[in-house]
């Protein structure tokens, strides 16, 4: 599991990548809060170079949803595919949280 | 007939062994991508479950697998705590952990992605997820 961030405005993009599994959830959740400028208002999470999730990243996500909207924030999803996007939809996730196909897509679409 | 056995610490470290383990064992079948996608999802929530909720220190994970033509069989067990109401374990969205961000999903998405899901638990002897799957 590797992961970096960079951000542009109030919006920190963090970038996975490996597997995500209720090992490294705790690793990931500790990163972004690690990186959460306070002036940081939108998340993005760009799981374009994820190989596997389970249902802990679920939870993870859900976890970070909650905690940004505390701060009257968003969270948005890059990449899902394949069984994650299984998971992501039998979960309801997606009712709650967008997914982009890339990280331009989800940026560009908090601008509006 | 092809069997295997394993047996591992309950550490959280051991899910990524626990699912290439599987899905190594699996591959002289030459099974399609989606099924070994599947059966790794579905180790992998199974796996998780016995090392959050079988165990609060230390502990042992056991998977038994097995093939007979295309039909798939695991098994995964440990030796905790045990599920309390197994009804209630396998609603979606019900989780004994939520300050842990834990989802809920664990059983739903081993029903989902495997053919047939059962489950055998008693407390304070532990759990067994039996899982079939049909390779294609």
């Amino acid at each position: 599991m590797k992961i970096n961030s960079s951000s542009e405005g109030n919006t920190l993009i963090v970038n996975l990548f490996g597997d995500i599994d209720h090992h490294n959830t705790e690793i990931i959740k500790r990163y972004i809060y690690d990186n959460m400028a306070h002036s940081i208002k939108n998340l993005v999470i760009d799981l374009s170079g994820v190989e596997f999730m389970d249902s802990s990243g679920i939870g993870m996500i859900l976890g970070r949803y909650k905690e940004m909207s505390e701060k009257m924030g968003t969270v948005s999803l890059v990449g899902i595919r394949g069984n994650m996007e299984r998971i992501y939809t039998l979960s309801g996730l997606y009712k709650i949280i967008k997914n982009y196909s890339t990280v331009k897509d989800a940026v560009n679409s908090l601008k509006l | 007939m092809n069997k295997m056995e394993i047996k591992f610490d309950a550490l959280s470290q051991n899910e990524s062994f626990a699912r290439l383990a599987v899905s190594g064992f699996l591959l002289y079948k030459n099974p399609s991508v989606n099924d070994m996608e599947d059966i790794k999802m579905a180790v992998s929530e199974a796996v998780t479950n016995s090392i959050i909720h079988g165990y609060d220190n230390e502990g042992t994970v056991r998977i038994y697998c097995e093939i007979e033509d295309n039909d798939f069989m695991v098994e995964i067990e440990d030796y905790g705590k045990g599920i309390e109401n197994i009804e209630l374990a396998r609603k979606p969205l019900y989780t004994t952990k939520p300050q842990e961000e834990r989802s809920g999903m664990g059983f739903t998405i081993m029903e989902a992605f495997m053919d047939k899901v059962l489950v055998s638990s008693e407390k304070s002897k532990g759990t067994k997820i039996t899982m079939y799957k049909e390779l294609k």
